[in-house]
């Protein structure tokens, strides 16, 4: 506990705890959509895009490697979720193949064109998440906080349309909901949390921030504005927990959040039997 | 005057016509029953009457203040709402989506109209009940009372006793009825023949020969003949191969 309260004093833990909550938020909000609409492994997809992206712009040598990342990784976002249904490759196929690609190419580029000296220490880190949540400049908190919020209030806003192009998008085009654009919108919110959230967990555990908060509260609830609350709050205190336990054991921070989502998943699982589907 | 001229239709997917000539009309308070076998383009021919889809030619004339949005229609089950986290109240709201003003939240009288409409489909019980844990007839009168909300007088219903059992088909096609009866103007369409001809106030049979016009004259019609005298043979051979 001392430890924790000395840790607390370091503001680069508190911008940590800041970041990571929000984006555990904004990924859990859109994270029951996804999974409801099968493309779960968007974040994945996406996010092995991302990674492609970075390479590209060490290789070029960007001192800003967002400005180039977020523009690719929102194309990609809504390249799929366009492509998602009427297509001769079907959804999970094309994510599949764009997600893995952009993988290859991207350590591809890192080694061949690389200047860095510990080359498998930086595709490590951009895989699995480094200290770098821990290294968070007051301007990257800012632009997170701003982009959280901005993310956050779309989705209070367009719950309702969310909810009705989620669960029968046929209807809704038919009653004249403009479909099309709330699909842009979500392709385009997600793919930005993603990048974002590229600095807390990296590529490959991205997955987990979007969908175990949703499958836990799933287990739990039966209507989608309580599975949305409660998988936002699911999501924040294992982000947060996460975070705490990685500080004081000295764990990576992205598996440690990872592996409390699995555990209150589990746990979720096991109430939901218990106590029967609650209304 | 006619709520949906239907004025010498074109359909099908750009080089590929599947329905070419196709002329009707519905008039207020019509049970217009749409048959035909699979494949004939029944389901482009809805697509297109909600403006899911643009027609090669032809027209479709609304009128007497009906806008293409204020259709209600009820489709057929997704396999994404099988296991779908929602109460039966969020998705019988969902029907009152309107297009022209863009509302964030829905008002009161969207909710009183929600309210009226699961009332009227006998799901009072089961307003907070989630969708997934209902029977597949109790599934479809919730997808009906959603329609209801966003329906001005007309209800456009694609296969509504698809996969639901004899006795609660039954049900089904009475509560459909007692809607007509209530003056709510209804396109449905069906494999069922026989309810076809036994509930519908008009059909428009879909084959190579169109055929439109009242539930009467199609009776009197060979078209209905050969349909049943096909379903008969189909039925016969699966028979032979079953056993």
């Amino acid at each position: 506990m001392d430890k924790l309260i000395l840790y607390m004093q370091y503001p680069f833990v508190r911008y940590a705890l800041i970041v990571g909550t929000l984006i555990a938020l904004c990924s859990s909000l859109l994270g029951v959509t996804l999974v409801l609409r099968r493309f779960s492994f968007i974040g994945d997809g996406l996010s092995h895009v991302a990674f492609g992206a970075i390479a590209i712009a060490s290789v070029c040598n960007l001192t800003n490697k967002m400005l180039l990342v977020l523009p690719v990784t929102v194309a990609c976002a809504i390249f799929l979720l366009k492509s998602g249904q009427n297509t001769k490759i079907k959804g999970d196929a094309s994510i599949a193949m764009i997600s893995v690609g952009a993988l290859a190419f991207g350590y591809l580029l890192m080694n061949v064109f690389g200047t860095s000296a510990n080359l498998t220490g930086d595709v490590c880190s951009t895989l699995f998440g480094s200290t770098s949540i821990l290294t968070l400049t007051a301007f990257e908190v800012w632009l997170c906080v701003i982009l959280s919020a901005v993310s956050v209030l779309l989705f209070i806003l367009f719950y309702n349309k969310i909810f009705a192009v989620t669960f029968d998008e046929n209807f809704a085009k038919a009653v004249g909901t403009k479909v099309d654009t709330y699909n842009l919108l979500i392709a385009m919110v997600i793919a930005v949390i993603i990048v974002l959230a590229m600095n807390l967990v990296g590529s490959l555990l991205i997955s987990a921030l979007i969908i175990f908060p949703a499958l836990s509260a799933m287990r739990i609830f039966d209507s989608f504005s309580k599975v949305t609350i409660l998988s936002a709050l699911i999501s924040v205190l294992c982000a947060l927990s996460g975070i705490l336990i990685s500080i004081v054991a000295g764990t990576p921070v992205g598996s440690t959040i990872v592996a409390t989502q699995a555990v209150m998943f589990a746990i979720c699982c096991v109430l939901g039997k218990l106590g029967g589907k609650l209304a | 005057m006619a709520l949906l001229t239907v004025k010498n239709l074109k359909l099908g997917y750009e080089s590929d016509v599947i329905l070419d000539g196709l002329s009707f009309t519905v008039d207020k308070g019509d049970y217009l029953c749409i048959v035909g076998e699979n494949g004939s383009g029944k389901s482009t021919l809805m697509k297109t009457l909600l403006g899911l889809m643009k027609p090669l030619g032809g027209e479709i004339l609304t009128s007497d203040g009906l806008s293409r949005n204020e259709i209600g229609y009820l489709p057929q089950q997704t396999l994404v709402q099988r296991d779908f986290p929602a109460s039966v109240w969020e998705i019988v709201l969902s029907g009152c989506q309107n297009s022209r003003r863009l509302n964030f939240f829905y008002s009161k009288k969207d909710k009183a109209l929600a309210r009226k409409n699961i009332e009227r489909m006998g799901l009072n019980s089961y307003m907070y009940k989630c969708y997934r844990d209902l029977s597949g007839g109790q599934q479809q009168r919730v997808l009906l009372a959603r329609a209801l909300c966003a329906a001005k007088e007309v209800l456009l219903l694609d296969e509504p006793v698809a996969g639901l059992d004899p006795i609660v088909t039954a049900e089904m096609y009475d509560l459909i009825d007692s809607l007509n009866n209530d003056g709510i103007t209804i396109i449905m369409i069906s494999h069922d023949i026989a309810a076809a001809t036994r509930y519908a106030s008009h059909i428009l049979h879909i084959s190579s020969d169109l055929f439109y016009g009242t539930k009467d004259e199609y009776l009197r019609a060979n078209t209905s003949n050969s349909f049943i005298g096909i379903h008969d043979s189909d039925l016969l051979k699966g028979k032979i191969v079953n056993g």
